[in-house]
């Protein structure tokens, strides 16, 4: 299939394997993270691990939107749709994850509840129209990807006068949470963290361009490579840091350049800076709060924001406490490393964050490597 | 016949809450929850021998020769879809159950779940469309029930077929049978039913002229088993799709497989649409493909068999059985490296981003 293809040929990919294993230093460790959950699916889909030198190591960062939303903040939308007036929209990899006491979207569906699984906002806005009488929520997660549209919808809800239509907003920041991991040390950890440097998202990167993480390379001297979501684009920009790494330079690389631009989209960004402002902190699951790394409504498009609409604010959940999600999110254990991993903790009953989708690194390590794994079957 | 044991499955999903739960979407999706459910409740209120073997038919020894005997019911949205309707699936499918048992199709069941209001003229389309596809196969509807429910009790029309076809002496086709050495085969591509149907459902619709698969298949299996009477499993890779099946027969027949993803047969079209939506075409549903095993020296055989059948012209060899104690399906990615050809969790759902 054109312009598939290009980016999953094998001998290309062993060609840059070889480069790397001919470029990597013996008896240096690269600790690269790959922030976003596309590229752990990616990488794991592909098999790349098994195309790396040992001492070229992956770390599966946050970047899973439904990794990383609270459980306090789903039992809100459960509660949500649970109202006999409401009819939530969601993304469909939101369904499943479990809740506090068992629940979740899907089970609330089987019990009554009007759950519509939506394939963007403009679909629920779709919804608000077609059914005036129903209180249309549109339950918004993701990254700077996905939050365009949202708040293009909150827009044409405003312009076309559609009051039954309310976002409830769990959008988050990229920036943030790398600051967040750098700057964090947990004292329970058993050995700092380490990252040698960053394979950079790429859709989130469209949205927000390469000047963004400028300060990534010029405050903390970490190299970033904006990488594309093929097979190949993930090989290419590993030999690019490892490069980076053996030169000892620290700058933003774009690998993705056929999408990504330095400013961005500048329209998306308009838009996106009319409807929704920073909120002071918000709480990721696995990484605890992180200061000004998320968005909420802005005062003027109150009518659509569900949190105050409805009057509700998301209460503290527990987190099981033998999870490892925190740990292995930072990069200081493997999915492997955690007790409950494939035996308590499996995608048809994740305990913690990182397998609930097949985004987060233990389900794709679940999923796509449990051969790997001989001890867990 | 030397087989091993059933076993039970190496993952234990959550337990199945039999006085308070309630059914969800997961428990018709064709994943562990499903396998689950159907072991826990069906499989132990109707605990016989027959139905313990797992296989998509049961098989019935009756003197000289045995018979085939399945049953399935069909819900699907729309009720009429590009390359097909409930009407002819519910008939394909079912010949399709006794088909991978090597059986002849022979006589058909049919009831009929309608909801009020439910338009005539579409029921007659539906009827004649089904009257039609068992006349093409040589089956016979010999028996039939008919049922209303209220309006918003029902998704318009469900319909259940019971089939009964004969096993002709000589031929042992089940998933135990599946022997490390042994080739996989396909009979065409994959994931064209899931994908078209899909591309139909409401707030999706996406331009494609792709139509579903539905077909019979008993015909591609006479045509297989004159070539190699000895084959050794088949199967129709439906809900849950390959990645379903194969874990199937691996749990089955206590084996590991190993797929080539690069033999994998797969449109442009449904590759498209599974890139764009999130969907691997593993886990996307068939309604005319069947997966095949034999030994090495019959594969060439059959898969020349196959292609020269107009519903397997573009069958391929796609993997190996091999030796796993682990029983898992793995495969060799276009890419260099391998992964993990896992069972579904739950229903497929699109990702996010």
């Amino acid at each position: 299939m054109k312009y598939i293809d290009e980016f999953r040929d094998g001998a290309a990919a062993r060609a840059l394997a070889a480069r790397i294993t001919a470029e990597a230093e013996t008896g240096r460790e690269y600790r690269l993270m790959e922030f976003c959950g596309g590229h752990t699916h990616a990488i794991f889909r592909y098999g790349i691990p098994d195309l790396l030198p040992p001492n070229v190591r992956l770390i599966h960062g946050p970047g899973c939107p439904v990794c990383v939303l609270p459980i306090g903040r789903l039992d809100l939308a459960i509660d949500l749709a649970m109202r006999p007036d409401v009819t939530l929209c969601t993304y469909g990899d939101m369904m499943r994850v479990p809740g506090s006491r068992k629940r979740s979207l899907l089970r609330a569906k089987a019990e009554g509840a009007d759950v519509r699984m939506v394939y963007s906002a403009t679909d629920a806005l779709r919804i608000a129209r077609e059914q005036p009488r129903r209180e249309v929520v549109f339950f918004a997660i993701g990254f700077e990807t996905t939050t365009p549209p949202t708040a293009v919808a909150v827009h044409t809800a405003g312009a076309q006068g559609l009051a039954n239509f309310s976002v409830y907003c769990n959008h988050v920041l990229t920036p943030p949470a790398l600051v967040h991991l750098l700057e964090t040390a947990n004292p329970d950890d058993p050995e700092p963290v380490r990252i040698d440097g960053f394979i950079g998202p790429a859709h989130v990167s469209v949205v927000i361009g390469t000047d963004a993480y400028q300060r990534f390379a010029e405050h903390y001297r970490k190299p970033v490579v904006i990488a594309g979501f093929e097979p190949l684009d993930v090989l290419q920009s590993i030999l690019l840091l490892v490069r980076q790494l053996n030169e000892g330079r620290a700058t933003i690389e774009n690998q993705y350049s056929r999408a990504v631009v330095p400013a961005g989209n500048l329209r998306a960004q308009a838009i996106v800076g009319d409807v929704l402002e920073v909120r002071e902190s918000f709480e990721w699951r696995g990484l605890g709060e992180v200061p000004f790394s998320a968005l909420r409504l802005r005062e003027h498009h109150a009518a659509h924001d569900a949190e105050k609409r409805f009057a509700v604010a998301p209460s503290r959940a527990r987190e099981n406490k033998a999870c490892e999600c925190p740990a292995i999110l930072r990069g200081v254990k493997r999915p492997t490393d955690c007790g409950i991993f494939g035996t308590v903790c499996t995608p048809e009953n994740p305990m913690g964050s990182c397998m609930v989708s097949a985004e987060g690194a233990c389900a794709a390590y679940y999923t796509y490597g449990r051969h790997t794994v001989p001890a867990v079957a | 016949m030397d087989l091993p044991e059933p076993t039970s499955r190496p993952l234990k999903s959550r337990t199945l809450d039999l006085v308070r739960g309630r059914i969800d979407m997961s428990h018709g999706g064709g994943g562990r929850a499903m396998a689950q459910l159907i072991d826990e409740v069906f499989r132990a209120a109707f605990d016989n021998p027959v139905l313990d073997r797992g296989d998509d038919q049961a098989q019935l020894d009756i003197g000289a020769g045995r018979l085939a005997f399945t049953t399935d019911s069909y819900v699907i949205s729309p009720l009429f879809f590009p390359g097909g309707d409930i009407g002819s699936l519910a008939v394909h499918g079912t010949v399709n159950d006794l088909a991978m048992a090597g059986a002849v199709p022979k006589w058909l069941s049919s009831a009929f779940i309608v909801e009020e209001g439910f338009p005539l003229a579409d029921l007659k389309r539906i009827a004649d469309s089904m009257g039609a596809a068992a006349r093409a196969v040589g089956m016979q509807v010999v028996t039939g029930d008919t049922k209303v429910v209220e309006r918003g009790k029902g998704d318009g029309v469900f319909i259940n077929t019971t089939g009964i076809g004969v096993v002709p002496a000589g031929v042992d086709i089940h998933a135990r049978r599946a022997r490390p050495g042994d080739r996989i085969l396909v009979s065409g591509t994959i994931g064209d039913h899931g994908v078209a149907i899909l591309s139909h459902r409401q707030g999706l619709a996406f331009e494609t002229d792709l139509v579903s698969d539905s077909a019979p298949l008993h015909g591609v299996v006479a045509a297989m088993l004159a070539v190699a009477p000895d084959l050794h499993v088949l199967r129709d890779p439906t809900r849950g799709g390959v990645a379903a099946t194969l874990n199937e027969i691996a749990q089955a027949a206590g084996v590991g497989i190993r797929l080539d993803e690069r033999a994998l047969p797969i449109r442009a079209q449904v590759r498209g649409a599974c890139e764009l939506l999130g969907l691997d075409p593993l886990n996307v549903a068939n309604e005319g493909k069947l997966l095949a095993i034999c030994s090495e020296a019959d594969a060439e055989r059959v898969l020349a068999a196959m292609r020269a059948h107009p519903f397997g012209r573009e069958a391929a060899i796609i993997g190996s059985v091999v030796e796993d104690a682990q029983r898992f399906v793995s495969m060799d990615t276009v890419f260099g490296g391998r992964r993990m050809v896992d069972w579904l969790v739950g229903e497929q759902l699109p990702r996010i981003c």
